[in-house]
């Protein structure tokens, strides 16, 4: 009698987990079929097309014919790249200091990194836009690394990392002559490497979902992300939904690609990151 | 006497102190000139009014906040904020803690629906948002087309002011579902099956039991959750931004405060006033996170 609920009751969870996951998928799938259709087939509403009739690549080509959609794959991954770069250096250092020696304002300047972790991001943006401005670095890839350069949750998370391993090990590479630099670099570093791969994949992932730093400092459309962009690309297009279909298609492949390829490393960066905190 | 050992121990300790300087100095230097100086500049600027053409800063004193008191946009910012927030944040947890719980079973296919669920947090909002416009189409949108075979009159989802809010909304949710469910899923994997078995030999059903063991221990997990996501949920942009422009007749019933503080900060170059409304938000951000923190006493089991 157990199996006979049991097996209704699961192809249940079933049912619910598929509706669930259509929902999830849907709007993408929209926006592929969209992005091969004609403006025509798209406001059809009598009858209704689900499927273009064509595969059109015409979106496609205007939209790169338009936009430099090369120029923007570039400044977008310079930036993720080398926010991706610093935060994970600049972080491991100060939070291996962090967690393990002792030196006097350890506890005021780790106060510092815990209370710029509280304070909503916005309220850094305008001195930073005029300190940018000043520097004369607007529209410049620096200008989109800027705020990235270092990281108070990135330090704080490897700081977790780091205090997760056993204090024998640093005794032992004492012993055998290393200094605080080598026994950091050669034994401590590379045991917290998930807690690299999980920072680097949650900097990764909101450095190229940001919208409005990059659309603050860097104005120029050739200067612009996928993402700052797009909004243009909104504003120009307007009602020419299949390319503006093509066009975010363009914007989320790479990071979707990257996604499909080490789903696992997402969804344990995420998952170990949020335990950690 | 002792002044070998002395200064051999304070040698030691100088190197230690020295590389721990060494190690925190670019981030600290960073976080000093990028973070801690600007809240200080921020605060500073709330005082102060752009002059005509953006230039040369005129003091106020607490002008930007009496005009931000009498604003009724900013009224309406501080209210939709909020609204969004009540919306996004309750029922996107409580729907991701019921894919978390239904995954955390013996499932098949168990990292697949995983993999599909956290997509949506892949993809950059602004594409988002536009495909999610084109959905909510009032003449020619998938939805509406749906509805209109079961019957029910076009909605015009986006330039509705009773609606729009709701259609945010629902993206913002649509959208953190599968993070919220990694972080939960996480959460949940750490209680241990002997719970269960336990209560299972007791004769507990399934319901009592989510009740009894799974919220319970799951509860610290659950506080950070809902912590960060109000944070996330109070400063909402990137949706409205792309989806509700300064024109349309739903603006003012869905404009948030960081999509306020960003008009006034940088399309009407009024720096000063944009200071003071994020000062405002990181004022509303403090006392909601301190009465969290406060309550969480009442519901959360430290194990």
């Amino acid at each position: 009698m157990d199996t006979k609920i049991r097996i209704p009751r699961h192809s249940m969870i079933h049912v619910l987990l598929v509706i669930g996951a259509i929902l999830m998928i849907l709007p993408f799938f929209w926006m592929l079929l969209t992005s091969f259709k004609s403006v025509t087939e798209s406001t059809s509403m009598n009858p209704f097309v689900f499927f273009p009739t064509q595969w059109r690549w015409g979106n496609y080509i205007e939209v790169l014919r338009q936009n430099n959609f090369p120029r923007l794959y570039w400044n977008t991954f310079a930036m993720v790249v080398l926010r991706v770069i610093c935060s994970i250096v600049f972080s491991a250092m100060a939070a291996y200091a962090f967690a393990r020696l002792k030196f006097p304002g350890r506890g005021f300047f780790f106060g510092l990194v815990l209370f710029q972790m509280m304070v909503p991001t916005q309220i850094f943006i305008i001195p930073q836009y005029l300190m940018v401005d000043s520097l004369g670095m607007r529209n410049t890839i620096f200008a989109l690394l800027f705020p990235g350069l270092v990281s108070a949750f990135g330090t704080f998370l490897l700081r977790q990392f780091f205090m997760g391993l056993p204090k024998e090990l640093e005794e032992a590479a004492k012993l055998d002559g290393c200094n605080i630099g080598q026994t950091f670099l050669r034994i401590m570093l590379p045991l917290v490497r998930s807690g690299m791969v999980a920072l680097g994949i949650f900097t990764a992932l909101f450095a190229f979902k940001d919208l409005m730093w990059p659309m603050i400092v860097n104005t120029n459309s050739d200067a612009a992300t996928l993402s700052s962009a797009l909004a243009k690309i909104q504003g120009a297009y307007s009602v020419d939904y299949p390319e503006l279909m093509a066009a975010s298609v363009l914007a989320i492949i790479p990071m979707l690609i990257l996604y499909i390829i080490f789903q696992k490393q997402f969804i344990e960066g995420v998952a170990t990151s949020g335990g950690k905190l | 006497m002792s002044k070998v050992v002395s200064r051999r121990i304070s040698r030691q300790t100088w190197s230690e102190w020295s590389w721990g300087w060494f190690l925190i100095a670019p981030t600290m230097i960073g976080l000093i000139v990028l973070n801690i100086i600007p809240i200080i500049q921020t605060a500073y600027l709330s005082f102060f009014k752009s002059g005509d053409f953006g230039r040369g800063n005129i003091f106020v004193g607490l002008d930007n906040y009496r005009k931000m008191f009498d604003d009724v946009q900013v009224w309406h910012a501080v209210g939709n904020t909020l609204l969004y927030a009540v919306l996004v944040v309750p029922i996107s947890i409580a729907l991701s803690l019921i894919v978390a719980v239904l995954l955390n079973g013996e499932i098949r296919g168990k990292s697949l629906y995983r993999t599909i669920y956290f997509i949506p947090m892949v993809a950059a909002p602004a594409a988002v948002t536009m495909v999610w416009r084109w959905l909510y189409n009032e003449h020619f949108g998938l939805i509406n087309y749906v509805l209109s075979r079961i019957g029910i009159n076009a909605v015009d989802w986006v330039g509705n002011p009773k609606v729009s809010l709701i259609s945010i909304a629902i993206i913002g949710i649509w959208s953190v579902i599968g993070y919220n469910m990694v972080l939960l899923l996480a959460g949940l994997q750490e209680i241990p099956k002997d719970f269960y078995e336990a209560s299972e030999i007791d004769g507990a059903s399934k319901l009592r039991q989510f009740f009894v063991i799974t919220l319970p221990l799951l509860s610290p997990t659950l506080f950070f959750v809902v912590v960060t996501s109000v944070i996330q949920a109070m400063q909402v942009f990137d949706v409205i931004y792309m989806m509700i422009d300064v024109t349309s007749p739903a603006y003012e019933h869905t404009v948030s405060l960081v999509y306020l503080f960003y008009n006034n900060s940088f399309k009407y170059s009024n720096k000063g006033y944009g200071s003071a409304i994020v000062i405002l938000l990181l004022a509303i951000i403090m006392v909601i996170t301190f009465l969290q923190v406060r309550g969480q006493k009442k519901w959360v089991n430290y194990m």
